[in-house]
């Protein structure tokens, strides 16, 4: 298959919403303001971990400007959250705090400032609780519980599975390694902060404007905390000013304004500063690792074994999830035929982490692939040629039953190792240079939805105006991931017409159907298609239309150009807005719907649904650095990094999102840190809290892969979170090329390089990283037979070969 | 979004108004130029003023004048783009271009002025924080409290002065021009700082720092480096300063002025004293920069660990001197060109 058959798919055009964006006449939801709006603010927690003794009110609501202010009690006692077996939080906490910034109370009022000085008017007593900072304090106090349910005492969830015999594996093998890493908590640091407007109509109905990744389960989260019907609700996503994982949960300040609107009676907007957003988090886990691997003499992995203690923070979150995929992607990348994961993730009095792009894989990602250099090395062989020998097999089952489709993993390898002149520089380059390699893989959409149901992930309506307009509703929400620009481009292409005649109405649970929202890199595909299917189905409609007028048969039709037309006899045909006059004339009212569930592969284990996607994503990175021995200073100085995406369906957008993935993969694996001290956050600001500019950028050479995946649109896989995994440990790998130091521990702070280089310099072991890991015994595994090797099912379709 | 606090807003267009401006509305009146630094700061709570006097109005207090042979003079409403980009500044004073072009981010640096910058804030990451998030932690005495959180039995606060150019300025011999009610007077930059975190500036209420005056170049060699995490937005987290007054190989005069690690700029004077009379070899740098580093007494309040900053102050102040006795940055490559 080559790009030249299709008009739209595969080339790169601008992206439909730039012009609005570029000019700033884009509407976040910030910028919303409406008649006799009222600004909310909400009084949050000074403290990590306390009892609430007392609220008093009576001096906010004394305050001029005040229209009202409320507490816990004024909603229905029922929590929330986005996982249903982890429904642990409150609009506004009633009887406890667990962290700084949990919210207590509310104002609205005639101005933002009258509302924040009110809500510093209002009295809390307290009753302070020792603070759980860390997951070794977590385990410590059996006393103290952050919550009442979970594993055990502050255990939010403990996991293990065995697939294969892993003793049997690492008996067999000629080097087994172990190894120890951590990877900090970062977070998403979007532009835009959080914003919410509520307004309820006189007839009862409220309505939402958020900046949130799924309406929909908001527009659940709210039907059930204000214990109204959802029919009356409707919920809007703004355009989002970046997401990244941290606008993908359902939020108090969400249904707090709902609230205040509803007790107002007045349109209600909350606009949270900087340092809220720091509490929103649900950003990337602090994880400790260790990972045990038994392999032959040429680097075949035998089995492997993986351990995850995973700091969680305050709330449930996505955090099952979150556990779950830090054991789950593991297979995907290499032939590993025995397997074992072991996790535990534990509350603590922080801001509770979540999905961040990558969800829950970055952290294995970098211990894995900082591991697998360390045993090249042990084993003599070149790290990307040991890698490339040992890429899973297409269309097999992983160990752990994920299915694995196409895989480019080895022609990724091929030209990041050809374009950055890898094997000239590996291990070659003068002192304070070096070079480091890294792969990886991510699913394109997680096979199972968040709440048990057996409905489509994702629907769109195609409707066809009189002019020859064409609108698309699709529930699917625009994060500047360019969701709206992909959705054009397939319905454009499937109608042969020109995107701009093409109206995106998305992210509005009135209108639109459901989409589960943007996370999991399940947007492309899974909108994808039920946006591509219901323009195919529009198709029928106009070419059965359109034969019938040109007295052909409808299949020696063909639309393209904006044309529909015989296509041995180009010339007889008709534009696309007369076949559409043709085509409601023969069906009346032109709008067809499409939609999209993803296949049942998930094993026969419990435990099993999270790791599952239609097709996965490959990514190889190499990094260059440039590291200062004597201040410990890394500069990247060049990424190589070929992806894997199925198929391009825009290749500047590709190209954006893996630009973007590398450039917070470097802010990860440099600077980025969510640091705490006396139970607050250290750095809750743009300035302190560390993140690249444009200066530590480095130079980008992205090379797209093109594999054409049976299960994508058009062939297309995910490209939004994968290219970020290979990122950290490449740089990592390079550090240790550049000046024989090992850091095991993101991020590879100047400290930590110039700690590790003064210890080598020292004749010591030249690594800074953990030394320990906290002391857990985990459950019983559920033994499950291993997968590994077996033929994919059937019902994959292996692609044609072109 | 963090909102202001509520205040009234004064446009002098003379100096002589502003300082009758400041007297007239007493302790609740703060100066204000850029506002890039003070601005910021009120919507944290750091500073309430009832009263802010502008002074970008003021045409006199605007442009670079004089010759730099025979000493520039720099308006303290000069904006840090307009130093570090003015031709006989580059040319003949390159640490401070470079210490000026350095400060914050491009858009700051069109409005931040110099003035400012000299008088800017003592910072500490215990207090350069919302009102809500220095109530969480229990307020400290920089405002709001009684106790340092750094050092909690310390009866004085040890914020960390962080202006990039002062500690130029110091080390150029630089002075100070400050007109008040009392009349007009003329200090050396090096008197202008005090060393407490709370009251920094030895100047009084109503002084309006008006210009910079810079000595005759003569000889001179300068440097300017700076540490932070990133290269740009960052305050600096240690700042090195070095003017070498040098007569034919030999050094005549040295100041090493750093930055960053004390509630003001501190002057290594033993390590500069190190250097008069000798030639600046590898080996008496290295001994200069250990001798230097001893004054730097940096504390936990600001981005990086303070040992690391401590042993920065070494390496940086070695390689300033390095640079301005034309040696490569670092011994090793040295070795590697020989
Ligand atoms: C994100 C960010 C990053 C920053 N990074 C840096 C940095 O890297 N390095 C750095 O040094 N600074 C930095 N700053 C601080 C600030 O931008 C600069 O110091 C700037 O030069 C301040 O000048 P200004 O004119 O804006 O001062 P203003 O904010 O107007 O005033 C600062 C203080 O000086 C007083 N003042 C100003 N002018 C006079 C005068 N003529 N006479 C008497 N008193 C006066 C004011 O009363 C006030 O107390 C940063 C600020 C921000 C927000
Ligand atoms: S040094 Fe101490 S008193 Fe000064 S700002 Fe920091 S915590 Fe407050």
């Amino acid at each position: 298959m080559s790009t030249e058959e299709f008009s739209v798919i595969g080339k790169p055009l601008a992206r439909v919403d730039a012009w609005e964006k570029v000019v700033g006449a884009a509407r976040y939801a910030d910028d919303f303001f409406l008649p006799r709006m009222a600004y909310a603010k909400i009084r949050r927690s000074d403290h990590p971990h306390a009892l609430i003794k007392r609220i008093d009110t009576t001096r906010a609501n004394a305050l001029p400007g005040v229209y009202v202010v409320v507490t816990g009690r004024d909603f229905p006692a029922v929590r929330f959250g986005i996982l249903p077996v982890s429904q642990d939080e409150e609009a506004l906490c009633t009887d406890k705090v667990r962290m700084v910034g949990d919210p207590i109370a509310a104002v609205a009022a005639v101005d933002e400032e009258t509302a924040e000085r009110a809500a510093d008017l209002i009295d809390v007593e307290y009753e302070v609780l020792p603070p759980i900072m860390s997951v070794e304090e977590a385990l410590a106090q059996d006393k103290v519980r952050i919550h009442e349910y979970g594993d055990g005492p502050n255990i939010h969830k403990a996991v293990a599975f065995e697939f294969g015999d892993v003793e049997e594996g690492f008996r067999q093998a000629a080097l087994v390694r172990e190894d120890v890493f951590f990877y900090q908590g970062n977070t998403h640091l979007p532009m835009e902060q959080h914003a919410a407007v509520a307004q309820w109509s006189p007839d009862g109905k409220l309505t939402l404007w958020s900046s949130t990744q799924t309406p929909h389960y908001v527009h659940r989260a709210l039907a059930k905390t204000l214990q109204m019907p959802p029919a009356w609700i409707r919920v809007i996503a703004a355009p989002v000013g970046g997401g990244f994982g941290g606008k993908t949960d359902p939020f108090s300040h969400e249904i707090v304004v709902a609230r205040l609107a509803q007790l107002t009676g007045r349109p209600v907007k909350i606009g949270l500063t900087r340092e809220e957003v720091f509490y929103c988090h649900r950003g990337r886990h602090p994880v400790s690792m260790w990972v045990k691997t038994g392999v032959t003499k040429n680097g075949e992995i035998l089995a492997m074994h993986f351990r995850s203690y995973v700091d969680g923070g305050a709330y449930g979150s996505y955090g099952v999830a979150s556990l779950l995929y830090t054991g789950a992607l593991q297979t995907v990348t290499y032939r590993v035929p025995r397997y074992k994961f072991e996790g535990m993730r534990a509350f603590t009095n922080k801001p509770p982490c979540g999905p961040k792009r990558g969800h829950g894989t970055p952290q294995p990602r970098y211990a894995l692939e900082c591991h697998l250099d360390k045993i090249a090395e042990q084993l003599g062989l070149d790290p990307a040629e040991m890698r490339r020998r040992i890429v899973v097999d297409e269309y097999t089952k992983t160990a752990n039953h994920l299915t694995i489709t196409t895989c480019g993993l080895r022609e990724c390898i091929d030209r990041v190792v050809e374009a950055s002149g890898w094997r000239e520089k590996h291990g070659k380059l003068p002192y304070g240079k070096g070079v480091g390699f890294a792969c990886s893989s991510y699913l394109t959409g997680a096979g199972l939805p968040i709440y048990w149901n057996d409905m489509p992930h994702s629907g769109a309506i195609v409707k066809v105006d009189r002019g020859g307009g064409v609108a698309v509703l699709c529930g699917a929400t625009e994060i500047g991931q360019g969701s709206d620009s992909v959705l054009t481009y397939v319905v454009a292409e499937q109608l042969g017409i020109d995107p701009k005649d093409i109206r995106m109405a998305t992210a509005d649970s009135d209108l639109t159907p459901v989409d589960l929202g943007s996370y999991s890199s399940r947007v492309t595909l899974m909108a994808g298609h039920a946006a591509a299917r219901a323009a195919e189905r529009m198709r029928i409609l106009i070419h059965e239309a359109v034969a019938k007028k040109l007295e052909v048969v409808p299949g020696e039709l063909v639309s393209r150009g904006g044309r529909v037309f015989v296509k041995d006899d180009p010339e007889r045909g008709v534009s696309f807005a007369e076949a559409a006059v043709l085509a409601e004339t023969m069906h009346g009212t032109l709008a067809c719907a499409g939609s999209y569930t993803p296949p049942k592969r998930a094993g026969k284990f419990k435990g099993s649904g999270v790791g599952p996607s239609p097709c996965y994503s490959y990514t190889a990175c190499v990094a260059e650095v440039s590291v200062d021995p004597d201040t410990g200073e890394v500069t990247v100085d060049r990424v190589w990094i070929a992806h894997d995406v199925g198929r391009a369906l825009n290749p500047l957008l590709v190209e954006g999102q893996v630009e973007g993935s590398v450039y917070m993969g470097l802010g990860e694996a440099l600077m980025e840190e969510q640091v705490f001290r006396e139970g607050l956050h250290k750095i809750p600001s743009m300035l302190e809290y560390k993140s690249p500019t444009t200066l530590e950028t480095p130079e980008i050479y992205t090379i797209l892969v093109e594999t054409v995946d049976p299960e994508g649109p058009f062939g297309a896989k995910e490209a939004g979170q994968g290219p970020l995994l290979p990122v950290p440990p490449a740089v990592a790998n390079a550090v240790y090329d550049a000046v024989g130091a090992r850091i095991d521990e993101v991020p590879i702070s100047p400290e930590k390089v110039a700690r590790a280089v003064e210890l080598k310099k020292q004749g010591k072991p030249a690594r800074v990283g953990p030394e320990r890991l906290p002391v857990f015994t985990f459950p019983e595994p559920v033994k499950v037979a291993s997968a590994f090797g077996e033929a994919a099912d059937p019902s994959v379709k292996r692609k044609t070969q072109v | 979004m963090m909102r202001l606090p509520p205040f009234a807003y004064l446009a002098p267009r003379s100096v002589g108004e502003a300082v009758r401006m400041m007297v007239d509305h007493g302790p609740e009146a703060m100066f204000v130029a850029g506002g890039t630094d003070l601005y910021p700061n009120m919507k944290r709570r750091q500073f309430e003023p009832k009263v802010l006097v502008g002074l970008r109005g003021i045409q006199e207090l605007v442009g670079v004048r004089g010759e730099a042979t025979t000493g520039l003079v720099i308006g303290a409403g000069t904006t840090l783009t307009d130093v570090a980009e003015h031709a006989a500044v580059r040319g003949h004073l390159p640490a401070l271009a470079t210490a000026a072009g350095l400060v914050s981010t491009p858009p700051l640096r069109n409005m931040g002025t110099i003035g400012g910058n000299v008088c800017v804030d003592t910072r500490c990451n215990y207090y350069n924080q919302s009102y809500q998030w220095r109530r969480a932690i229990g307020f400290c005495m920089k405002k709001d409290g009684d106790i340092c959180l750094v050092a909690p039995g310390s009866p004085r606060c040890w914020a960390v002065s962080s202006t990039d150019t002062a500690p130029v300025l110091w080390s150029l011999g630089a002075r100070a021009r400050l007109v008040g009610v009392g009349g007009e007077r003329v200090v050396p930059v090096a008197s202008l700082f005090k060393d407490d975190g709370i009251d920094y500036l030895a100047k009084a209420r109503d002084e309006v720092l008006t210009e910079i005056l810079l000595p005759p170049v003569d000889g001179l060699r300068c440097a300017y480096l700076k540490l932070r995490r990133r290269g740009s937005f960052d305050f600096p987290v240690l700042g090195v300063a070095v003017a070498l007054g040098l007569d034919g190989g030999r050094v005549k005069t040295a100041k090493i002025v750093l930055g960053a690690v004390a509630s003001r700029p501190r002057e290594a004077a033993e390590a500069g004293a190190l250097l008069v009379g000798e030639r600046p070899t590898p080996a008496l740098i290295a001994e200069v920069a250990e001798v230097a580093a001893r004054p730097s007494k940096p504390l936990d309040n600001t981005d990086l660990t303070h040992p690391y900053r401590k042993k920065m102050t070494k390496v940086f102040v070695a390689r300033a001197l390095r640079r301005l006795a034309g040696l490569p940055d670092s011994p090793r490559d040295e070795e590697e060109v020989a």
